[in-house]
């Protein structure tokens, strides 16, 4: 089939079978590697994108599902002259390490700064609790979002 | 000489992460990103049983597929036929037996990954399933033992008044990082091969691929490629020398990526462990006499079971003063998967018994646990009770202490946020029936290699008009090497732009592994050399008496800018550097065995609720000797996140085996610690001088991970009173069931 959807604001279309994951498509087929395969199972959240609004695995979505959906993907939140506020924070205090779990954080986070622009530390825990990261310790990330927040109060 | 601490970015600052802002915007290529024309893909058929014979083994049906390029079995390996990162006892591809569920038996390079797995599926191969040997003192019984050491130290026949005896049993833990193992083999046209690596040791794998492909060593060039964490999982060779073996037959590049489920069978595990423990002591709490029996299963191949065991060791009584030793060491040959590094190595697994019986000895002799500690402890001057070497350099073990007993507790629970109670937002649980426990515990390790391991690194300096560069085949595994490294090269040389430049195998000598916490006394103490080397050069060849971003100087005035000194090319300088030696052990697996060592505390408090069995570990603060802080930042995330993985196998992280079959070889029954199940992390970083790493600096990444788990476990102890003697603690060890 032919899959039309729009992703960090173009137009896109593949011709896929249909019953490939989005992660798959957006990788394999339209050059997008930022969202990372790690369980393929939407367990560790490294696949995240914002798909019709909502932070997903996009390893969950049958690509014949998201036919239409306007999807943001890692590489839509930034351009080569500025990051994401979420980006900055992250980098500012050390919340990348290998940076294989980074862009489904970064996905997740700028959808919750999205909706809620000064989120408690409970909030920031919760919603950020599907993405696994085994590096930090989620130490670094927190401080980082915690700034961030806390600039926008 | 002296260092321009002047220097914007040198050492104690927290500079940016050069790979930071590719890795947030997801432009870093990773391995499973590489991609190269023309290429294939691979996969691997894997054995299904603990043991079985290769009864019919017919790719026919496989390579008669359209797509299949290659259908790849033992007897098409044109080298050696097995390979391992100490022994060579591995198969590269199983032979009429295979000896772990998951090995592998054939291999396929075809169009696309899903023709590659149908063509694994269409292999036609009868397996008759044999019985396996799975119980690792069944092993010991049987003599399938890897490694023995037999340790005895001081007068055996000492005893002391009051003695425990315990037994503890510490899970198979995954390294699980986010990146699964991929990687790519270009074939060159001429017979040799490019191979972009899981890896974190180049040059060994360059040594161990080599002798089975059969080809000379300059037709091989391994590079490093963007891993996604490591933690010993790449340590051994994965799919190496499988995707070289195809890229040479097809003569197309090959690409490997290994699925989550895949992972888990194709990289070597932290060692399950059994440990018997008998503590004695005098009355008033001199330790007197540790017995121990350690065995350690190292599943079928040997992998680095030698040198783990040895650690699990030399470490086993902690850092405590004991006169009267004896440690039986085992590492068993089982049809277990394959076991080797994780952060730790060995040192895990002794700790959590050790300090388990610290505690239980504090409680025989009615003493504060800590008192125990600081009354045996060892520091700098000291003989480590095991090997009798000499501890030479800072042991800051009486700070470690002083400063976790005065690091201020959390505060009591006063919520009912389920957030912030055991069991979180499934609502289990009520804060009436959480009981709060605290616990402590110190871990010792060896830092860099040991046993007289011939260890060095070599890094280039090279000093163009735009600045320096760094060039060196040392792994990045997300760590924070590079930037660290830059900051030692900065603070060196004087200058503010230094680059790293990743040489492969071709161009450079070893690194060595970015393991055993010694990138940064390695690859640093390399980086310091060649940055001294070039800086003396320059400064000789130009008469001058400083270096900075615009040319070398004399009594303040420029004699030459950084154009005229490379006039007439780049200025290099190559420099090797080595540790301190160390020795092998004589036959009682005494002396200098190790070069240096890490000490550190933890004390976790944790709430549980212990009708339910559901622990929440509210904070591991901790204390460490760094040596030196090159990165404050980097140095944190490493503390934390060492931590986290000593919190995962403390409470929830294991490898559950039947049979020698994983049951939760995936992320959804392999339990890894989220965001709610962080604690806080405080901590004290100690900065003892006297350490021979660049400016002093010690390898870090280790120590987080050890008393971690020992600590947590004390407290789940403190709260509800049950011995809890296995890791990690499932919440029937707490119910009782």
């Amino acid at each position: 089939m032919d899959l039309s959807l729009k992703i960090n604001g173009e137009d896109r279309h593949a011709s896929v079978t249909g019953s490939e994951s989005l992660l798959t498509v957006l990788r394999e087929y339209l050059a997008l590697p930022g969202s990372k395969p790690a369980c393929e199972q939407g367990e560790c959240g490294s696949c995240t994108v914002i798909l019709d609004g909502e932070a997903v695995c996009s390893c969950l979505v049958m690509a014949a599902d998201a036919e239409g959906s306007v999807v943001t993907t890692v590489e839509g939140l930034s351009d080569e002259s500025s990051l994401h506020p979420v980006q900055e924070a992250m980098l500012e205090a050390g919340g990348v390490q290998c940076g294989f779990c980074t862009p489904g954080f970064v996905v997740a986070a700028a959808h919750l700064f999205e909706e809620n622009p000064s989120p408690s530390s409970d909030e920031i825990r919760e919603e950020l609790s599907g993405n696994i990261c085994r590096c930090t310790g989620y130490g670094a990330i927190l401080r980082g979002l915690e700034a961030l927040a806390e600039e926008n109060a | 000489m002296t260092t321009d601490q002047r220097v914007k970015g040198g050492i104690g600052e927290s500079t940016i992460r050069p790979d930071g802002v590719a890795k947030l915007q997801g432009d870093f290529a990773f391995l499973n990103d590489l991609f190269a024309e023309g290429m294939l893909h691979g996969a691997t058929l894997r054995s299904p049983y603990a043991k079985a014979r290769i009864v019919r083994l017919d790719i026919a049906p496989a390579l008669a597929m359209p797509g299949v390029h290659a259908v790849l079995t033992h007897d098409d390996v044109p080298g050696d036929k097995t390979f391992g990162l100490v022994d060579a006892d591995q198969p590269v591809l199983a032979h009429e037996i295979t000896n772990y569920w998951g090995e592998p038996v054939a291999i396929v390079a075809a169009d696309d990954p899903e023709t590659a797995r149908r063509a694994v599926a269409a292999i036609d191969v009868e397996f008759e399933e044999l019985e396996p040997l799975i119980d690792s003192e069944e092993a010991v019984a049987a003599g399938e033992v890897f490694r023995e050491m037999d340790l005895r130290s001081g007068d055996q026949e000492l005893r002391g008044e009051v003695v425990v005896e315990g037994y503890y049993e510490t899970a198979m833990q995954d390294q699980a990082p986010l990146g699964t193992e991929a990687g790519l083999a270009i074939p060159d046209g001429e017979g040799g091969v490019d191979l972009y690596a899981p890896t974190q040791w180049v040059h060994a794998d360059h040594e161990q691929i080599l002798p089975c492909l059969g080809l000379e060593p300059d037709q091989l060039r391994v590079h490093p490629g963007g891993l996604g964490g490591a933690f010993g999982s790449r340590e051994d060779i994965s799919l190496q020398i499988h995707a070289c073996l195809l890229a040479l037959r097809t003569g197309r590049p090959v690409k490997f990526h290994y699925d989550r489920g895949e992972s888990f069978i194709g990289h070597v595990h932290r060692h399950p462990s059994r440990m018997w423990y008998r503590h004695e002591a005098d009355a008033e709490g001199n330790l007197v006499r540790v017995e121990a029996k350690l065995i350690l299963d190292g599943g079928a191949y040997a992998s680095t079971t030698g040198p783990v065991l040895a650690n699990a060791t030399y470490f086993a009584v902690g850092p405590y003063k004991v006169p009267s030793v004896a440690i039986h060491g085992f590492g068993t040959r089982t049809n277990n998967p394959p076991c080797g590094a994780m952060r730790g190595f060995g040192a895990v697994q002794s700790c959590f018994g050790s300090e388990a019986q610290m505690d239980k000895l504090a409680a025989a002799l009615e003493m504060d646990p800590m008192e125990l500690r600081r009354k045996n402890m060892l520091v700098q001057g000291d003989h480590m009770p095991t090997s009798g070497q000499r501890f030479d350099r800072p042991l800051p073990t009486d700070k470690v202490i002083e400063e976790l007993l005065a690091m201020p507790l959390p505060p009591a629970l006063d919520s009912d946020d389920p957030r912030h109670l055991p069991g979180g937002t499934g609502l289990t649980t009520e804060r009436s029936s959480v009981k709060r426990g605290v616990g402590y515990a110190l871990g010792l390790k060896n830092l860099m290699f040991s046993e007289g391991f011939d260890d060095s690194t070599e890094v280039r300096m090279i000093l163009n008009p735009a600045g320096a560069e760094i060039h060196a085949a040392s792994v990045e595994c997300g760590q924070g090497m590079i930037n660290a490294m830059q900051q030692v090269g900065r603070t060196v040389l004087g200058l503010s732009h230094v680059a790293w430049v990743f040489d492969d195998t071709s161009l450079i000598g070893s690194a060595g592994s970015t393991s055993a916490s010694r990138q940064t006394p390695m690859t640093g103490g390399a980086v310091y050399a060649a940055c001294v080397g070039l800086r003396d050069k320059v400064l000789e060849q130009w008469d001058g008496d400083d270096l900075s971003d615009d040319g070398v100087h004399k009594d303040g005035e420029l004699v030459a800018t950084l154009d005229q000194v490379c006039a007439d090319g780049p200025v290099e300088f190559l420099a090797t550097y080595r540790h301190p030696p160390t020795s092998p052990p004589d036959e009682n697996f005494h002396g200098d065995v190790h070069v240096d060592f890490g000490i550190a505390g933890h004390r976790a408090v944790v709430d549980v609720d212990e009708e339910l069995g559901l622990v929440r570990v509210i904070s591991v603060d901790t204390v460490q000797d760094v040596g030196k802080v090159l990165n404050p930042t980097s140095v944190v995330g490493q503390m934390e996140g060492g931590t986290m993985q000593g919190v995962g196998l403390a409470v929830m992280e294991e490898i559950v085996l039947r049979d020698g079959k994983m049951l939760n070889a995936n992320f959804t029954d392999y339990l890894l610690p989220t965001f709610l199940d962080a604690p806080t992390v405080d901590m004290v970083l100690l900065e003892e001088e006297g350490g021979f790493g660049p400016f002093g600096a010690k390898g870090i990444a280790e120590s987080p991970t050890i008393s971690s788990t020992p600590a947590i476990v004390a407290a789940i102890r403190n709260a509800t009173g049950k011995p809890l003697t296995r890791v990690p603690v499932r919440p029937e060890d707490i119910v009782g069931l």
